[in-house]
């Protein structure tokens, strides 16, 4: 019996030639990515286990992002950038990119992706659950919590239990008012939150090898809103050549053969699929647009890992293009390499920064921002019973802030249609 | 490991996420400091909204205001309790608060493997749904040899799902001491 791509990059890790679902194994590491929230106990843990002899394993596989929590006057959250620092610099980890500097890179999702450490068919673990963005690049990529990643910082191995695959294919051609962002938001809410809990979530069909990275990786983030262990697309050409831009290193590619066994699989034809949003406050709540169109709106929100790349602000340019926003609308370029992207790329003579802040928007530098609502200064946080539109991940109570807010999810389309009018609208509407 | 756990029930429902176990806000609290880290039992479920915390009539908070560890013991939940971020804050504040064990239908991963590895609670699985059998205040007793939880208000009693393949982990009280046992690391 074959196996699936998940199981042929387990099974290279673990040194095996075959592994099984179910099966516990001991994975070689090959990055181990953590950024301010979970770095500094994370390294406190590792210093207490092991002791004197502390020793990273491979200190080039060590890459450190501050991002959630930095542009605050919160003491305790500056304390740990601080502390993210003094680590770096003890430890002369190259791979830090210190905030405050032109080495700042902003979400670590991105910024994995941006800075090359993406490599098809290698294991990448992260002290974040949006780890399975990395999954895009035909890799294996997961969060963990402290205490695993420390042991990985002190052994460069983990156990991890071989999941069972879910397949999810797109067949047609993806509508130009459709985006990666409603393709997810229907898988959950077929198969719910717990939907993948222990399981691989991989990503297959025409309409999904038609998707740049950046789309790509909005369908491997939420992976893990489906409780996915992971979320995985095969390398294509479309990989390599994103790849080649900024890495040498050679790399190994795995495709699912074709007697794979899946624990389910689910055929979808994109062309049948309307925009999409999730109700408050589960990210499994899906509706169609239209049926909560004219909701009264209090912010929109276009930013995070999942919404605030290039390819979402092209897409709510396009929209937003020589129009005004009714309500506050907050723009948080997920990376500051995104945020120089906005400057230079155009729309009808116009640049996308242009386009926002003619439109009246609000523009941030990069970072997790309100996406984890985060402390009370947090830019474009929701505040009392705020009514959110947002191009995140998380609608769970409070997620973005005020416990007693609503966030509805959505595509960067319909959250900048929505934006123009005040009250949630389809994108259709403007295009 | 105690063989036997005896304590107050809190009930809570499905899809209790990470933020809702410790909010966002409060994960910048030092969690080695033990005076500071306090803070993450104070918090322990604080963004539960209030009509969802103590089941079955909910309105009852988990900690009293200025509390550092709450009056109960274990944590009755529905589906996918501990969904959402990979903060090792979540179990860990738990623990903080005075929890030992929960019992849910399901877990998300990476809180199980958590509150496994890092040694802080219990992550027991129900066989079916026990979260609206139990009432918050119930005194529960978990048998950790024979899986079985009793339910000493009503005289009930129920099967647990063995903790099966990460047992030894949990009985070593975490990764690091397990794999310091069977001598992986020095
Ligand atoms: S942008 Fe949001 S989901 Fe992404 S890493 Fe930051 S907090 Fe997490």
């Amino acid at each position: 019996m074959g196996m699936t791509i998940t199981e042929k990059i387990l099974a290279k890790s673990a040194g095996k030639n075959k592994v099984m679902p179910g099966e516990n194994v001991w994975l070689n590491v090959d990055v181990l990515m953590t950024h301010d929230v979970c770095g500094p106990p994370t390294f406190a843990i590792w210093k207490k286990e092991f002791g004197k002899k502390a020793k990273i394993w491979d200190k080039d596989k060590l890459v450190i992002f501050p991002d959630h929590y930095i542009f605050t006057k919160n003491i305790h959250a500056n304390r740990n950038v601080e502390l993210l620092r003094e680590f770096a610099k003890e430890h002369q980890i190259e791979n830090y990119y210190d905030v405050g500097t032109d080495r700042y890179k902003g979400v670590c999702h991105v910024a994995l992706a941006e800075e090359g450490y993406n490599i098809p068919g290698t294991v990448l673990f992260g002290t974040d659950s949006h780890t399975c963005t990395s999954g895009a690049f035909g890799m294996f990529a997961t969060g963990v919590g402290n205490t695993d990643a420390a042991f990985i910082l002190g052994t460069g191995k983990i156990w991890e239990k071989v999941p069972e695959s879910m397949k999810f294919t797109f067949h047609g051609k993806l509508p130009e008012y459709l985006t990666a962002k409603d393709l997810i938001l229907q898988i959950l809410g077929d198969i719910t939150t717990d939907g993948a809990t222990y399981r691989a979530m991989e990503f297959d069909g025409e309409a999904v090898y038609d998707l740049s990275m950046e789309e790509r990786m909005t369908l491997t983030n939420m992976a893990i809103e489906a409780g996915g262990m992971n979320g995985i697309i095969a390398a294509d050409e479309v990989t390599r050549a994103y790849v080649k831009q900024r890495n040498d290193q050679p790399y190994e590619t795995f495709q699912s053969d074709s007697d794979a066994k899946y624990f389910k699989t689910y055929e979808y034809n994109v062309e049948e699929i309307q925009p999409l949003v999730a109700k408050p406050h589960s990210p499994d709540n899906r509706d169609n647009v239209k049926n909560v169109e004219g909701t009264a709106l209090t912010k929109c929100y276009i930013g995070s890992c999942t919404g605030g790349k290039i390819t979402d602000f092209r897409n709510a340019g396009k929209i937003l293009f020589g129009r005004k926003v009714q309500v506050p609308t907050f723009i948080v370029p997920a990376s500051t390499a995104t945020a120089q992207q906005l400057e230079a790329e155009m729309i009808n003579g116009a640049t996308l920064k242009q386009i926002f802040d003619d439109a009246g928007c609000k523009i941030a530098e990069s970072s997790c921002a309100a996406c984890l609502g985060g402390p009370d200064d947090t830019f474009g946080r929701a505040v009392d019973k705020d009514v959110v539109i947002s191009t995140t991940n998380r609608n769970f109570p409070g997620r973005m802030g005020s416990k007693k807010s609503e966030v509805y999810l959505a595509s960067p389309l319909t959250v900048a249609a929505s934006a123009i009018t005040g009250v949630i609208t389809d994108p259709r509407n403007f295009l | 490991m105690d063989k036997i756990i005896k304590g107050k029930a809190f009930v809570l429902g499905d899809n209790i996420d990470t933020d809702q176990i410790i909010p966002a806000e409060h994960l910048v609290y030092s969690l080695s400091d033990p005076e500071e880290s306090k803070k993450y039992g104070q918090f322990a479920l604080s963004g539960v909204p209030l009509a969802k915390s103590g089941l079955p009539e909910g309105g009852i908070p988990f900690i009293g205001l200025n509390n550092f560890e709450s009056i109960f013991d274990i944590i009755i939940g529905g589906v996918n309790f501990g969904c959402g971020s990979s903060r090792e804050h979540a179990p860990f504040a738990l623990q903080k608060a005075g929890i030992k064990a929960v019992i849910a239908e399901s877990y998300a991963r990476i809180f199980y493997r958590n509150s496994v590895d890092g040694g802080f609670l219990i992550p027991y699985e129900s066989f079916g749904r026990i979260c609206d059998k139990i009432k918050t205040f119930d005194v529960l007793e978990i048998d950790l040899q024979k899986n079985i939880l009793k339910n000493l208000s009503t005289d009930i009693k129920y099967n647990l799902k063995p903790l099966g393949n990460v047992l030894p982990i949990i009985e070593q009280g975490g990764i690091f001491e397990y794999a310091r046992k069977s001598g992986m690391i020095l």
